[in-house]
């Protein structure tokens, strides 16, 4: 997902008997619904997760900017370079508000990019994949708005307040963002010529796969999970999500003409679930590993914008410091 | 009415250097120097995208041959481009971008709050609506323009050699061709100098609140308007219409 592989910090769940009175109180109030603030008490390992997670998903939106501006100078029609641009400022925005969830726990913007540009920290795999031709985003709208608004939603319901209102504000932005990149390939793959087909299967193909990956690696080698879940800051599994995004997406794809790439696809009547192929786990590792096709480059993209606006930065706080100082010395004569 | 009536090359020029100006500053998206830049410069080239849609379908119908804007955004070539040339200069560093935005904006501003009292409706609607959005963005430049020159001294240099560089396309903004002046006597189109006199108080006052120093130059570069331009736009026009060129029958 946007936060995908959250480590926890602990190796087992712990019994009731094996936690402490405030341990036991703070998982009464989880089990209950009730919301964690930012200044209740709570165990150490679940503000740091939860500043892994959150900031993880906030670098993703960042970092997400990159692939689809790639399209902005090229966008076919004017409206689609408004649409574009829109969707890309509410990434933005979406980054700017889960940095600020995060900062509730005690940790800085400014550290949080730091790890982001050293490569401490992650952001998700999917946006470490190119955007070679227009097709490719409309097809990021459509799978990986989509695929993010599946983990999202629940997590609307996560323990967490800030997190929790952060995820109703951003899931109302990402579905608009889904149709939005679903009806241009609609149009593309239902109004428009063949060369433009083709140009959507392509995009298809080479999104699909990653686009599954997106929901983590499969239960059995999640190992942070059972934690998570057990805190609710995590509240369904990677293979049911992914389950519930290949039923959704499949009709999708049917319906545009796309054929999936994946020759075991089929529907279970039995599970009542489709059935798919073996994922590629080694690639998912090696992209989350610093290793798939962009993520060099979005790193020095990211670094470069950060070192290249360092003068401007410094320039903004300069003046602000000037004028502060103004206002005192005028307070002082008065 | 026809592409003869001076009111097509008009909106032409206030469309293109919408759209223009829209692209030049996508291309920060993603690698401004602070999240809230990123933010900032994408709403303003979503205002201005939506401007020059309105200017241009404005252009298309006084031309009355049936284009809309994306047919006279993506399917002319430079020479057919009426944008000033202060919008199609390069980027060059944030400051440079920002302060060519100043530098439009305190031109826009008052010619659309001129147009907003335009005796053709049409032209009057589409101003009022883009003055509301303009007034945001020069406030915000202006703000820019003190913090950074009234910044570090490196932020000061930046902005200097910002508006040194920028300084010589403000002039085609402010001097009044033909167009300009039958528009003007029709009483659909303000004076220019007026809007020069706004511009230079403006300017001027701005830029002694950033400690920045006025060129003293009086040369000026003049062309955008008759569809002489520099070698930027090109470029820029390549990239924008790649897809419709590439693929004419498609729709998108
Ligand atoms: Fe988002
Ligand atoms: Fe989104």
């Amino acid at each position: 997902m946007y936060a995908q592989m959250v480590k926890t910090d602990t190796t087992s769940v712990k019994t009731r008997e094996e936690m402490s009175a405030e341990e036991r109180a703070f998982q009464d109030r989880v089990d209950a619904d009730i919301k964690i603030e930012a200044k209740d008490w709570m165990p150490e390992n679940y503000r740091k997760t939860l500043i892994r997670q959150i900031s993880q998903h906030a670098h993703s939106e960042i970092v997400g900017q990159l692939p689809e501006a790639n399209w902005l100078t090229r966008a076919p029609t004017l409206e689609r370079k408004a649409i574009l641009l829109a969707k890309i400022q509410d990434e933005a925005g979406h980054g700017l508000y889960l940095y600020c969830a995060a900062e509730t726990l005690g940790v800085s913007r400014d550290e949080l990019t730091e790890q982001l540009l050293t490569g401490k920290a992650k952001y998700s795999s999917i946006f470490n994949y190119p955007t070679l031709t227009w097709a490719d985003v409309g097809t990021i709208g459509w799978l990986v708005d989509g695929a993010a608004i599946m983990n999202q939603v629940p997590l609307q319901r996560c323990s967490f307040g800030p997190y929790s209102r952060a995820m109703i504000r951003v899931c109302k932005e990402e579905s608009f963002h889904q149709r939005q990149g679903y009806d241009a390939l609609m149009k593309m793959c239902l109004k428009g010529t063949a060369a433009q087909k083709a140009m959507c299967q392509d995009a298809f193909n080479r999104w699909w796969w990653p686009s599954l990956m997106m929901f983590g690696p499969p239960d059995k080698e999640s190992v942070h999970s059972a934690q998570s879940m057990a805190w609710k800051i995590k509240l369904n599994s990677n293979d049911e999500l992914r389950q519930k995004f290949v039923d959704q997406t499949v009709p999708q794809a049917e319906y545009l003409g796309l054929e999936i790439p994946d020759p075991n696809l089929s529907w279970n009547e039995e599970r009542g679930h489709y059935d798919f192929g073996e994922i590629d786990w080694s690639e998912l590792f090696s992209v989350v590993r610093g290793d798939g096709p962009c993520n060099r480059e979005r790193l020095a993209a990211r670094r470069k914008a950060w070192d290249d606006g360092a003068w401007f930065r410094e320039g903004l706080m300069a003046h602000a410091e000037k004028k502060s100082a103004r206002k005192d010395t005028q307070k002082n004569a008065a | 009415m026809s592409s003869e009536d001076p009111l097509f090359d008009y909106t032409l020029r206030l469309g293109d250097s919408c759209i223009v100006l829209a692209q030049r500053i996508s291309e920060w998206v993603g690698h401004a120097p602070i999240l809230e830049e990123d933010i900032g410069i994408a709403n303003i080239a979503l205002d201005l995208v939506g401007q020059g849609r309105l200017w241009l379908d404005l252009a298309g119908e006084i031309e009355g041959q049936g284009r809309d804007a994306d047919a006279l955004a993506y399917h002319r070539d430079a020479g057919a481009y009426r944008n000033h040339l202060l919008t199609e200069q390069p980027n060059g560093d944030f400051g440079q971008t920002i302060m060519r935005q100043f530098l439009f904006d305190a031109w826009y501003l008052p010619l659309l709050k001129g147009l907003s009292q335009s005796n053709d409706s049409r032209v009057a609607a589409i101003a009022e609506k883009a003055a509301k959005e303009a007034s945001y963005h020069h406030a915000r430049h202006t703000d820019l323009v003190i913090s950074l020159g009234d910044g570090t001294e490196e932020s000061h240099d930046r902005m200097q050699a910002a508006l040194d560089v920028l300084w010589p396309y403000t002039g085609e903004m402010l001097t009044a061709d033909k167009i300009d002046g039958t528009l003007c006597e029709a009483g659909t189109a303000p004076d220019l100098a007026g809007i020069e006199q706004v511009w230079n108080d403006h300017v001027s006052k701005t830029l002694t609140a950033a400690t920045l120093t006025q060129p003293e130059s009086n040369f000026m570069q003049s062309g955008g308007k008759a569809g002489r331009h520099s070698e930027h736009l090109g470029f820029l026009l390549a990239e924008m219409q790649f897809l419709q060129r590439a693929y004419p029958d498609a729709v998108w």
